[in-house]
């Protein structure tokens, strides 16, 4: 699966993806759910929490391991995916469709200046080596 | 950067999709594809793992009996069935466990040992250090010349006979914990998933034709993850996680695998003795949501605890957990693990958590 062109990535292997209100919706990518496996376990952050960019602000655990994720930008998370609850699986089957939590950014402009999906993938193949 | 070893099967874990990892040093495959469907497949059908990275160790000549009743702190005169196999910690004189493994009584000249990938070299190292002293003519030496694979769940005895037609006559009547001796195949009834199963054991050049006849007729290879779940689902310990040398197995879950009501003598008996342990292993369920990992702290009314494996139980679908705790904690309490900056209740149970097909909670 490649990286869609329409979102932002940051090195930490999330994926963001810029609304029309401006806020924006965080998961992580096909490369992250890949290397971690099966997932069985999602903790989001709660609405309302104030973040700093690359800040640990919410946790991913497959079977295998516990990964934290980074908020991409500074801003304040305006909702959490409750589905994950009961179906953190979703984020193995749809990694671009399993939303983790919404930010409104305090900035737009430290979105603009995230990885573009080329560039991440770079960052992925730099990876392997 | 290292070389990692490999085993005589790498190339076909690679030809079948495995993703790889560096397991103490060995390239092994962690999964294949979904950990938790490799799981399942174990539990309800058949599955097949690579443990060539295991080592067997035979020990031959007079006086091996004897011998390994003093090494080893289970009894090997509890086994006087030819084929039939004890599961022993093997202690330094201190009580500290050297390393879990697997003895198969043969004749009263041959038993076959198996022991653990990582310690391998150290526990050949000491028991010929041992036979030195007090059985010089004994001979131990390092089968590395033997692969191993074990096919496990329970449909695996029926994958193998197919495979291996000429071995059937021979294994069918083994019990559980039993091994027949068919020439190139060493077949032995034991595992390590709490499913039924085969372990073989058969020269290296062979072993890959083997893997790939058994995927012919439908096993699946499954990973060193799933293996770590489908264990810890049978309440077996994972030496360097559940025990090592800094503890002894009296507070490693393992007292009944300890013979120190007879009058038999063996290495790490009188620290045994001395030193009543004030831990014991217990078995968790995380009652709240999240995931029991190994080194977590537990906080019990009787004091400080740490979880020594922990996963997601993919039979139970629920977090559990080996843990050492003060032995005043009792079966059925709630107890509390941090987890990050959390503190979760978990309950205190018996275990196994699963076998043969099944949940035992």
């Amino acid at each position: 699966m490649s990286n869609p062109s329409n979102l932002k990535y940051t090195a930490s292997h999330e994926w963001v993806k810029t609304e029309a209100d401006g806020s924006i919706t965080v998961g992580i990518t096909q490369h992250a759910q890949e290397l971690l496996g099966d997932m069985v376990f999602v903790e989001a952050p709660t609405a309302g929490r104030k973040l700093k960019a690359k800040e640990e602000c919410a946790v991913v655990e497959s079977v295998k391991a516990a990964a934290d994720v980074y908020a991409p930008v500074s801003g304040e998370v305006i909702a959490a995916n409750g589905d994950l609850d009961g179906s953190p699986e979703n984020i193995n089957s749809d990694p671009y469709g399993a939303w983790i939590f919404k930010m409104k950014p305090d900035n737009a402009a430290d979105v603009a200046a995230l990885l573009d999906a080329a560039a991440y993938q770079a960052v992925v193949d730099s990876e392997a080596h | 950067m290292t070389t990692l070893k490999v085993t005589p099967l790498n190339a076909a874990h690679r030809a079948m999709g495995a993703k790889m990892v560096d397991f103490g040093g060995w390239d092994m495959p962690v999964n294949y594809g979904s950990q938790i469907d490799e799981h399942h497949q174990v539990r309800n059908d058949v599955g097949m793992f690579d443990v060539c990275h295991m080592r067997v160790v035979d020990a031959k000549g007079d006086g091996v009996r004897a011998f390994l009743r003093y090494l080893l702190a289970n009894n090997a005169d509890k086994i006087t069935v030819p084929g039939k196999a004890l599961y022993s910690a093997m202690l330094r004189p201190n009580g500290g466990v050297i390393d879990d493994l697997i003895i198969y009584f043969m004749t009263e000249q041959w038993f076959r040992i198996v022991v653990n990938a990582g310690t391998a070299d150290k526990d050949i190292a000491w028991m010929k250090e041992q036979a030195a002293t007090h059985a010089p003519k004994l001979s131990i030496t390092s089968r590395d010349d033997l692969a191993m694979v074990a096919i496990q769940g329970p449909n695996a005895r029926a994958k193998v006979w197919e495979v291996l037609p000429q071995t059937k006559a021979a294994t069918e009547s083994l019990v559980n914990f039993q091994a027949a001796d068919c020439g190139e195949y060493f077949v032995a009834r034991t595992g390590y998933t709490g499913e039924d199963g085969f372990e073989v054991m058969l020269p290296k050049e062979k072993v890959e034709a083997f893997w790939y006849a058994l995927s012919k007729v439908g096993v699946k290879p499954i990973g060193l993850g799933a293996r770590d779940t489908l264990r810890l689902e049978a309440g077996m310990n994972l030496y360097g996680q559940d025990m090592d040398e800094s503890v002894g197995p009296l507070e490693s879950g393992l007292a009944w695998t300890v013979d120190l009501k007879s009058e038999r003598d063996f290495i790490g008996k009188a620290a045994l003795l001395a030193n009543p342990p004030s831990n014991k292993l217990v078995g968790l369920v995380l009652l709240d949501r999240g995931v029991l990992r190994g080194h977590q702290k537990v906080k019990t009314p009787h004091g400080e605890g740490e979880i020594t494996s922990g996963s997601f139980s993919p039979t139970l679908e629920k977090s559990i957990a080996l843990a050492r705790v003060p032995n005043g904690v009792a079966i059925g309490d709630t107890v509390q693990v941090e987890i990050r900056d959390k503190s979760l209740n978990a309950s205190v149970v018996k275990y196994p958590f699963a076998r043969n097909g099944k949940g035992l909670l």
